[in-house]
């Protein structure tokens, strides 16, 4: 019985009895959810436009950020290296075109799966290489971005929002609406969605893949380059940003692999719903550090329930 | 011209189905076999078993049971380690709460264990299908190694968190712990694989492994001709299970000696996926070509730099052999995405009609 009631009630009544705690909780868990959905993001575009899984998305988050810090420890200024880095990204987009995706067109979806991975590896090596495995500390301040914090007062309690967390949000806001836009009300956009609706039929109008393909990698490495500023703010440029990577798979999962809302709603729900669960749930009942894996397991759960996501297309199959 | 079947006749159905219709296959087979029994140990260094001999072969063990479900069931998994972890876990319960065991019957029974572990992430396959069922065994992936690092019981409560592979006795010899030797070790991995590697090719021969290709070509034709998927696809994460389990015994018992549990990371999980996938999916052979390849090009790299006379620091070396790495992945998967298994076959094909090809 005392186990039952510290799974199902003990909980709730800690949150109650600390409303700006939880409001706290749940402000965190929205800023990770968000950059989770971010990452979700440049997994989703490269899907729908090629349906290739892009494990490599997580290791571009880190390049992106390890080429801005890099760049600018060798003296360039801070604006001028973002430009520098999103042309370096450009250069990555076309290169991974010209060199892994064109001869594998139309081979089974693992091989291609598989493929992303060894760009993953070989852009760790790189990186390695080049920047040095060892933790930096992003450019902040250079770029302008406010790193104070507010404190509010709700139910005479205590809340605290770093600028820079709230910047974070803002920043995602307004990239998640510029692509919807791009999508929705471009020339490009629209056929990018065409490419995902049918391969064949966008090329029979004239839609060219190898453009697109470059196009999608490209708005994926700069989607990369924000979530790298982003989460570099919040703990350092390492190689350890990868990890944050496997969090945007559940998110994948949760919402759909083809879409757009399910990535942003999926990634905010695991953010902070994980949180959630390993403060009142995670450390005084299982030792803590649930965070590895809970995103998965709710994942896997409303799986066996809507096996396609909870957006994602609905799976028909044809014998 | 070496591979000539001309004048081997079949003349019943049985001779046409064995398991070496080309009497030089066997041969071959057999040579192999005598390298890796009889000229391997009695010329083969310490530095040669341990950098080489041994992991290749565990390597391959893992491959092969990965295989088993994703190449032969279709089954994508992402969470190979994982079960390696429990198949190293268990033998090392199994050992420390029955000392009296014999060693290779708890390597044997502990594949037992991450067989059920591996039908419970199984189930989810019924429902969930390609790259989302890849994601959800994922979920077993981190699920276990968060448990292996915070299951006292499973480590038996000491301090350091991670498992020492105690002095184990055979026969009046130590084939585990600090004081085995390599040789002995190299013939009970060899022993080991050589047995599940004539298991599995059997298997996946028999009716079990056409219910399980049929399940991987069409799941829906598959239930459609009578087939119980449930059954194959059970089946298949069972025995994949099993066979990575031994593996992963193989792997802390008899060649890493230790194991924490960040060890069956997903980098180890990865690792084997590319030997399953550069060796060809759906072959047991490929699963030896691909282990020979991850494993030995590491090594070779490692040492190149300094016969060479280059003075590249060890951790550049590093870092330029996970290079190579993936771009060897990606120009293999370029060349033949079938695998290496499928160049053989070719190679072979060719053997067998040369020189005239008509």
């Amino acid at each position: 019985m005392a186990i039952l009631n510290e799974i199902f009630i003990t909980p709730f009544v800690d949150m109650a009895e600390a409303p700006d705690f939880l409001m706290q909780v749940l402000w965190e868990g929205l800023v990770s959810g968000v950059l989770y959905a971010l990452i979700a993001l440049g997994f989703v575009l490269i899907y729908r436009s090629s349906r290739i899984f892009n494990f490599a998305q997580g290791i571009m988050v880190v390049f992106a950020a390890l080429t801005l810090v890099g760049l600018h420890a060798m003296g360039v200024p801070a604006w001028i290296s973002v430009a520098l880095t999103l042309a370096v990204m450009f250069v990555l987009a076309v290169s991974i075109e010209r060199v892994v995706l064109r001869p594998l067109v139309g081979q089974p979806d693992i091989i291609l799966f598989m493929a992303t991975i060894g760009i993953t590896l070989f852009l760790i090596g790189l990186g390695e290489i080049i920047f040095g495995g060892e933790n930096k500390v992003m450019i902040t301040e250079e770029l302008g971005i406010p790193t104070g914090d507010t404190v509010l007062e709700p139910f005479g309690g205590l809340l605290i929002l770093q600028h820079l967390d709230i910047t974070v949000v803002v920043v995602a806001t307004v990239l998640v609406v510029g692509l919807l836009a791009f999508l929705n009300y471009t020339r490009m956009g629209r056929a990018i969605r065409a490419l995902g609706d049918d391969h064949q039929a966008a090329l029979s109008v004239g839609i060219s893949l190898q453009t697109i393909w470059v196009l999608v990698w490209f708005i994926a490495g700069i989607i990369a380059l924000v979530t790298g500023i982003a989460w570099g703010a919040r703990a350092g440029v390492s190689f350890a940003l990868e990890v944050i990577a496997y969090k945007a798979l559940p998110v994948l999962m949760l919402g759909g692999l083809e879409s757009i809302t399910g990535a942003i709603v999926g990634g905010l729900m695991i953010g902070m719903l994980e949180k959630l669960f390993e403060i009142y749930w995670g450390q005084p009942l299982l030792g803590g550090n649930t965070e590895t894996w809970f995103a998965f397991v709710l994942a896997l759960v409303v799986l066996l329930f809507r096996p396609q996501g909870l957006f994602g297309e609905r799976i028909i199959e044809r014998v | 011209m070496l591979y000539r079947t001309a004048g081997q006749f079949k003349t019943s159905y049985q001779a046409d189905q064995a398991l070496f219709p080309v009497r030089q296959d066997a041969v071959l087979l057999g040579l192999i076999l005598l390298l890796a029994w009889v000229i391997f140990p009695l010329v083969a260094s310490e530095f040669a078993f341990q950098t080489l001999l041994i992991p290749i072969l565990i390597y391959a063990l893992a491959a092969l049971g990965l295989n088993i479900l994703t190449g032969y069931a279709g089954q994508l998994s992402l969470g190979t380690a994982a079960f390696m972890g429990v198949g190293a876990y268990a033998c090392y319960k199994l050992v420390t709460l029955m000392p009296w065991l014999n060693p290779v019957v708890a390597i044997l029974l502990s594949g037992a264990f991450s067989a059920g572990v591996g039908v419970a992430f199984g189930i989810p396959s019924l429902r969930i299908k390609g790259f989302y069922l890849a994601i959800a065994t994922l979920a077993a992936q981190f699920f276990l190694v968060w448990l292996f690092e915070k299951w006292g019981w499973l480590y038996n409560y000491n301090a350091s968190g991670a498992i020492q592979v105690p002095n184990l006795e055979m026969f009046g010899v130590y084939v585990a712990g600090p004081q085995a030797s390599s040789t002995v070790q190299y013939f009970v991995v060899l022993g080991v694989v050589t047995l599940l590697t004539l298991v599995c090719i059997n298997l996946t021969r028999g009716n079990l492994g056409r219910t399980w290709k049929a399940t991987r070509d069409m799941d829906i034709a598959a239930e459609l001709i009578g087939i119980n998927l449930m059954r194959s696809k059970l089946t298949a994460f069972a025995i994949s299970s099993y066979v990575v389990g031994v593996a992963g015994a193989l792997f802390v018992f008899m060649w890493r000696g230790a194991a924490e549990p960040n060890l069956f990371d997903i980098p180890l999980s990865f690792r084997i996926l590319f030997i399953a996938i550069i060796g060809g999916l759906g072959s047991i052979l490929g699963n030896y070509l691909g282990a020979i390849l991850i494993v030995g090009l590491p090594v070779v790299l490692n040492t190149l730099p300094e016969a060479l006379g280059l003075p590249i620091s060890s951790a550049t070396v590093e870092h330029l052999n996970i290079m190579i790495v993936g771009s060897l992945i990606i120009f293999f998967l370029i060349i033949e995405p079938h695998g290496l298994a499928r160049l053989w076959a070719l190679i072979r094909e060719k053997l067998i009609i040369w020189p005239f090809p008509y």
